[in-house]
């Protein structure tokens, strides 16, 4: 069974938001989507400093099976990308809510986060 | 869905079970490319019980089959051997291929994909009622595909003596042909399904991995085989896919399914050529290439294990520079063609 941990917020699209304590928002894909793609060869990051978008495509993600698009979960500027996908993006397969994470964003509106799903929610979805 | 008998196994053992032509069927086991890669380095098994047999009945099986097939078995006959062949129509179209096997006496067997099966048991039944042969569709049978470097010394005292390539044994309504699709040494194990349970477990005690259809898809395409639906077609005929070794003209008397036709599409405009990128992204089956004074579409296309690099199949004109262009999300991305087989291009 694919792993959702409780203290993470969640896309329908299955992407993953977790709230630091420096108040920046970590984004990646979840357990469930990485199970999805398969194996995944290649990750195209947004550049830092962009503004996003909730919900509008910032990454890509492709497997050998498949490419997929990436949706922000919260809308904000890109402070950080995880440059060890570049090289290592089989990480997301391994680690898809530590070592895989995707990027970081300042939020715009702390209140989107309450908007996503929890964990509870995201279950049910990837399991139908 | 239909299943296997092997579907119990698939489920228990992490199998990712996909929808394969109507079949239920596992695309991996957790990991494509590790499984990719234990039967490039070592060996690894399949279950392809989902594909078709045929075996025919009757004193006229080696007559028809050199009437249906382009290859000629008159090559295989009292040899114990396999061969590859294309099936056409009468316009030299190409409804599928398959591996016929030389059983021994006068018998022969067919396997043939799984997704042309009812179009290819109608049209052996047509075309055998002109012959003194019956096609009996064996729904149940188990094949079991054992490949990789390492594959012979796993078969162990099930082989008999040494296979050469293309070579089979029959051994208590055991057939073992050295065939397989992914370019490595292997073999194909036939069997009904009792033996096939206890094959297949037998391998698992001696530590071969599972191997999902993902993989399987992504060896043939390192080898540079074609995947029927994908790289050909009703719409191709085995000169513009890389497949007129197949079409043996050497017996001038022989006359066979879709030859007329075949004579007069010897020069194709457009031919069947592999490609490789040096760029990231993976292009895709569809995806359109362009070039100065010409173009194509490829046909398969993925992310190679073995070489970490983008390769594939594309139908293009047959006068074709050495590189093309394709969009990949909106970016353009060079492709350079290259010879089809992969395993010795690019190594």
């Amino acid at each position: 069974m694919a792993q959702i941990p409780d203290n993470l917020k969640f896309l329908d699209s299955h992407e993953w938001a977790r709230q630091e304590d420096d108040g920046t928002i970590t984004v990646g894909i979840s357990d469930h989507a990485q199970e999805l793609l398969g194996d995944i060869v290649f990750v195209e990051l947004p550049d830092i400093g962009k503004n996003i978008e909730k919900k509008g495509d910032v990454a890509i993600v492709e497997s050998v099976k498949a490419a997929s698009d990436v949706y922000s979960p919260i809308s904000g500027e890109v402070t950080e990308v995880n440059q060890v996908l570049s090289d290592n993006p089989e990480i997301i397969n391994t680690s898809p809510y530590e070592e895989g994470w995707f990027f970081k964003i300042k939020p715009q509106d702390i209140n989107e986060l309450a908007e996503l799903l929890d964990s509870e929610a995201y279950k049910k979805i990837s399991e139908s | 869905m239909k299943k296997t008998f092997l579907n119990k196994y698939h489920h228990e053992n992490g199998g990712h079970m996909v929808d394969f032509s109507g079949w239920e069927m596992p695309i991996n086991y957790g990991s494509q490319i590790s499984e990719h890669l234990s039967v490039r380095e070592n060996v690894g098994m399949f279950d392809v019980s989902h594909m078709a047999v045929f075996d025919l009945d009757g004193n006229e099986q080696l007559d028809f089959l050199k009437s249906l097939l382009p290859n000629d078995v008159s090559k295989i006959v009292d040899r114990k051997r396999a061969l590859y062949s294309p099936l056409l129509n009468h316009d030299g179209g190409i409804l599928d291929d398959l591996i016929v096997y030389h059983l021994g006496g006068l018998n022969f067997r067919i396997i043939s994909n799984c997704a042309t099966r009812d179009q290819n048991l109608n049209w052996f039944n047509e075309i055998s009622s002109g012959f003194d042969v019956a096609i009996d569709f064996k729904s149940d049978y188990s094949i079991i595909a054992i490949q990789g470097p390492s594959s012979q010394s796993a078969l162990g005292n099930l082989l008999k003596q040494e296979l050469q390539n293309f070579h089979l044994q029959m051994d208590n309504e055991i057939m073992i042909a050295r065939t397989g699709y992914t370019g490595e040494i292997g073999f194909e194990i036939v069997s009904n399904k009792t033996i096939g349970q206890e094959i297949w477990s037998e391998f698992i005690k001696l530590g071969v991995k599972p191997v999902g259809l993902a993989a399987r898809d992504t060896l043939r395409l390192e080898a540079g085989y074609n995947l029927y639906g994908l790289d050909m077609s009703i719409q191709n005929n085995p000169y513009d896919s890389n497949l007129s070794w197949t079409i043996d003209l050497s017996d001038d008397k022989r006359d066979f399914i879709g030859k007329k036709a075949l004579e007069r599409n010897k020069k194709s405009d457009e031919i069947l050529c592999g490609f490789y990128t040096e760029e990231r992204g993976v292009l895709r089956s569809g995806m359109e290439i362009s070039f100065k004074n010409g173009g194509g579409v490829i046909t398969s296309g993925t992310w190679s294990p073995t070489f970490k690099k983008n390769i594939g199949l594309c139908r293009i004109s047959a006068n074709h520079p050495e590189k093309g262009a394709a969009l990949l999300r909106d970016k353009e991305v060079n492709l350079y063609f290259c010879e089809t087989n992969f395993l010795k291009y690019l190594k």
